[in-house]
C-alpha cells in the first residue's frame, strides 16, 4: 500500500516525474492550476508503489509519498 | 501508513520563484534534508549568492546572510571566524562563484577554511537572461556567445572541482548531478559528507551540482535533463574528487 | 606611539578582536602591529586574498555581531566600494581606515586629502553615507578609533577614519587610559544561528526586489542620516571669535595651518582656523556659528578642491569661498600658505 500526495497548487507543470515513474501511472491533467500550469496527477493510484522517484526529481517539492512499512 | 517523502521544515513553506524544471528546487531540498538529519538547524548559517539563487536566503528558515556578488567565501569566512562552532555554507552559481568569484573560493579552499560550498553549475548566467558562464561548454550557444562558445573567442570552460584538488586545505570536493533520481540520491549522500567534513574540522568542502536551466538553455525541462545527461556529464565528470584520509568520514 | 599602532592599540582597547587586511602602503605597520597584538587579547588578524575579499570578511563577522576592521589606502579602499555599499544597505556596524596616498590611479605613497569626495559624497553605489572621522593627532587617532567602535554600533553604519601617511608615521606621546573592560551593545539583529534566539531567523540583507520596500528602507536610512547629521558634527575652532579671514583644514594639514594662523597674527592679519573633525556629517552648523565676521574662506587641502565644496555649500555665497591646495603627494608648506593669506588680505578681498 503506498499513496503520493500531490499538492497541485505548487505544479509547473514540468513532466519530470511522468519520466521517471517506473509504472507510468503520473499523467499531466487536462485543466489548468492558479499558477497556470497544467498540474501533474496520478491517473491510477492503486498502482502506486510508493517508490518516492518521482518525489525527489520534482524540483517544486510538490509530491509526499507515505507507505506501509515492511513488517520486520 | 508512514511518510516517506515530505518537504523538509526547514524550508519556508512557499512556491519556489524558479523557472519550470529548474533543479535549484532539488538542491535546495537536499541541502534541508542534509541540515536536518544532521540536526544542525540550530547552528547553521547560510550565505546566499547574487542570481537567481539569491532568494535562498527567504527559503531557508535558518539565519542567512545575502553576499555580494561571488564574495559570498569571503563573508562565510568573516562569518566562521567570529563563530567557529556554527556550521557556515554558502549556496552559489557558476556565475557567482567560478567568474567574478573566483578568488573567493579559491582562497577560502586553500585557507583551509571550515566552509562547505554548494557550487550549482548550470552552465550558464540565468537571471541576467542565459549570458556565458565559464562553465558554459564548447560549443554550447547562449545569448553572448551565439554561433557558440569556441575556444579563440571564450577559451575553454573550467572544470572547479579538479582545479581545487592540488590546494591542502580543500578536505572535500565532490561532483554531483540532479537530473535522475539515481544521481540525486547520491548528490544528497555526497552534500551530506561535505558538511559532515566541516562539522568535523577537517577544512574546506565544495560540492559541485550539475543543475539544469531549461529556460535559458532553450529546452523543455525533460530535454534539459537529457541535455545536462549527455552534455554535461561527459565534460564535468561526476563523482568525489577528494575526501579526507584516515576514515574521518562513516561510510 | 606612532601612528599606526595607535590605531591598532585603539580599535583593540575598543573591544575590536577581528581584523581582515590586505598589504598597501602607508597603512601596512598597523597591520603588522595588529598581526602581533590581537592574538595577545584571544582576537584573530587574517591576511585576505585582497580589498574586496577582506571588506566582505568585514561583512560576515560584523553581521556575526563582532567588532570588526580593516584597513587600506586609496587604490585599496576604491576594491572596497561596493563592499561598504552592502556594509551601509544591511546596515552593519565596523570600522575602516583610509590612510590616504597620492593618486588617481597607482599615483604614489605619500600623503594626500584626495579620497575626501569618495568618503563623504558616498563612494560606492546608492544612496547611502559613512561616518568620516578625520583625526589631526596620534592622540586623536587613538582616541577616534575607539569612537569610531561606538559610533558604528550605536548607528549600525559603517565609520571610516581617514588620515595619511604623515600621521600614520608621526610619533607622538598619547595618553593610554586603563584598559577597561569595554561594553559592547547587545546586537539583537545579528545573524549567529537561530540557537541564540530561537524561533525567529535572521538575515542579514540589503537586497528588496520591490521598489515599494527598497523605498522603505532608503527612507529609514535617510532618517538615521539626518539624525547622525543632527548628533555627531564635530569641529575645532581657532582664534575664531575675531577672525576675518577663517582658513578651513582637516587631518595633517590642519596643523601647517594652525601655524599660519599664528603667523598671520604676528603679521596684523586676523585668521582663524576652522578644523572639521567630522567630515560626513560635515559641521556646517558650527561652521556657520562661529564664523559670523569672516570676509573670506580659504580651504586648504591636498587636493584639486574638494572639502570646499562643503565650506561653499555652507556659507551659501555670504563671503567669497576660496582653495588652496598641494597635489600627487606634496604638502602644503606654510610660507606658501600664508603668502596665500596675505594675498588674500592685501588683495582687498577682506574688507
Amino acid at each position: 500500500m503506498a499513496r503520493v500526495i500531490f499538492r497541485e497548487e505548487r505544479c509547473k507543470g514540468c513532466r519530470l516525474c511522468t519520466a521517471v515513474c517506473p509504472r507510468g501511472i503520473i499523467k499531466m491533467s487536462g485543466h489548468i492550476n492558479e499558477m497556470g500550469y497544467h498540474p501533474a496527477a496520478v491517473e491510477e493510484p492503486e498502482k502506486c508503489t510508493g517508490c518516492t522517484l518521482c518525489a525527489l526529481v520534482c524540483p517544486d517539492i510538490v509530491i509526499e509519498v507515505e507507505r506501509e512499512e515492511k513488517a520486520v | 501508513m508512514k511518510k516517506v517523502f515530505k518537504r523538509p521544515e526547514i524550508l519556508k513553506d512557499v512556491p519556489f520563484h524558479y523557472c519550470p524544471g529548474c533543479t535549484h528546487g532539488v538542491a535546495h531540498r537536499l541541502v534541508a534534508e542534509v541540515i536536518e538529519e544532521l540536526g544542525i538547524r540550530d547552528i547553521a548559517i547560510g550565505v546566499a549568492p547574487v542570481g537567481c539563487s539569491v532568494f535562498v536566503m527567504d527559503y531557508f528558515e535558518i539565519d542567512m546572510f545575502q553576499g555580494s556578488h561571488g564574495r559570498a567565501p569571503a563573508v562565510a569566512t568573516g562569518i566562521k571566524r567570529v563563530l567557529p562552532d556554527r556550521v557556515v555554507f554558502t549556496y552559489q552559481g557558476d556565475g557567482d562563484l567560478a567568474a567574478i568569484g573566483t578568488g573567493e573560493f579559491v582562497h577560502a579552499a586553500t585557507r583551509g577554511e571550515k566552509i562547505t560550498v554548494i557550487f550549482i553549475n548550470n552552465a550558464i548566467y540565468g537571471m541576467t537572461g542565459g549570458q556565458m558562464a565559464p562553465t558554459t561548454i564548447m560549443g554550447q550557444v547562449t545569448k553572448t556567445t551565439p554561433f557558440g562558445r569556441d575556444r579563440e573567442t571564450n577559451g575553454y570552460p573550467i572544470r572547479v572541482c579538479e582545479m581545487l584538488v592540488p590546494l591542502e586545505g580543500a578536505a572535500y570536493l565532490a561532483r554531483v548531478a540532479v537530473h535522475t533520481p539515481k544521481a540525486i540520491i547520491q548528490a544528497k549522500k555526497f552534500i551530506k559528507r561535505a558538511f559532515e567534513v566541516q562539522l568535523a574540522g577537517l577544512g574546506f568542502s565544495l560540492v559541485e551540482v550539475l543543475s539544469a536551466c531549461p529556460t535559458n538553455w532553450g529546452l523543455s525541462p525533460l530535454e534539459a535533463v537529457k541535455w545536462l545527461e549527455e552534455n554535461m556529464v561527459p565534460y564535468y565528470p561526476l563523482g568525489e574528487y577528494k575526501s579526507p584520509a584516515g576514515g574521518a568520514i562513516n561510510d | 606611539m606612532k601612528g599606526n599602532e595607535a590605531i591598532g592599540e585603539g580599535a583593540v582597547r575598543a573591544g575590536c578582536r577581528y581584523f581582515f587586511g590586505y598589504p598597501i602602503t602607508p597603512q601596512s605597520e598597523l597591520t603588522h602591529y595588529l598581526a602581533k597584538r590581537l592574538p595577545e587579547v584571544g582576537g584573530l588578524y587574517l591576511q585576505a586574498e585582497s580589498e574586496v575579499a577582506s571588506i566582505n570578511m568585514v561583512y560576515g563577522a560584523a553581521g556575526a555581531g563582532a567588532r570588526v576592521m580593516t584597513s587600506s589606502s586609496g587604490p585599496g579602499i576604491s576594491l572596497m566600494q561596493e563592499g561598504l555599499s552592502y556594509l551601509a544597505g544591511a546596515e552593519l556596524p565596523c570600522v575602516v581606515v583610509n590612510l590616504m596616498r597620492g593618486g588617481p590611479g597607482l599615483g604614489n605613497i605619500a600623503p594626500s586629502q584626495a579620497d575626501y569626495f569618495q568618503a563623504t559624497k558616498g563612494g560606492g553605489h546608492g544612496d547611502y553615507h559613512l561616518i568620516v572621522l578625520a583625526p589631526n593627532s596620534v592622540q586623536e587617532l587613538l582616541d577616534f578609533t575607539g569612537k569610531a567602535f561606538e559610533l558604528a554600533d550605536y548607528y549600525r553604519n559603517p565609520v571610516m577614519v581617514m588620515a595619511d601617511g604623515i600621521m600614520a608615521q608621526m610619533m607622538e606621546p598619547v595618553e593610554l587610559k586603563d584598559e577597561a573592560q569595554v561594553e559592547i551593545p547587545a546586537k539583537p539583529w545579528a545573524a549567529t544561528g537561530m540557537i541564540d534566539h530561537p524561533g525567529s531567523k535572521r538575515i542579514i540583507n540589503s537586497c528588496y526586489v520591490i521598489p515599494e520596500e527598497m523605498e522603505a528602507v532608503n527612507i529609514r536610512l535617510k532618517e538615521k542620516y539626518t539624525q547622525i547629521t543632527l548628533n555627531e558634527q564635530a569641529s575645532e575652532g581657532y582664534l575664531l571669535e575675531d577672525a576675518e579671514i577663517v582658513l578651513v583644514a582637516f587631518g595633517t594639514v590642519s596643523r601647517i595651518c594652525r601655524a599660519v594662523v599664528e603667523k598671520a597674527r604676528q603679521l596684523g592679519i586676523p585668521a582663524g582656523l576652522f578644523r572639521p573633525i567630522t567630515l560626513w556629517p560635515f559641521p556646517a552648523e558650527e561652521l556657520k556659528r562661529t564664523t559670523g565676521k569672516a570676509k573670506c574662506f580659504l580651504s586648504v587641502e591636498m587636493n584639486m578642491g574638494q572639502m570646499v565644496e562643503d565650506v561653499q555649500l555652507t556659507i551659501n555665497g555670504r563671503a567669497p569661498v576660496y582653495h588652496y591646495g598641494r597635489l600627487g603627494g606634496m604638502v602644503p608648506v606654510a610660507r606658501d600658505v600664508l603668502q596665500e593669506v596675505q594675498k588674500l588680505y592685501s588683495g582687498g578681498v577682506v574688507k
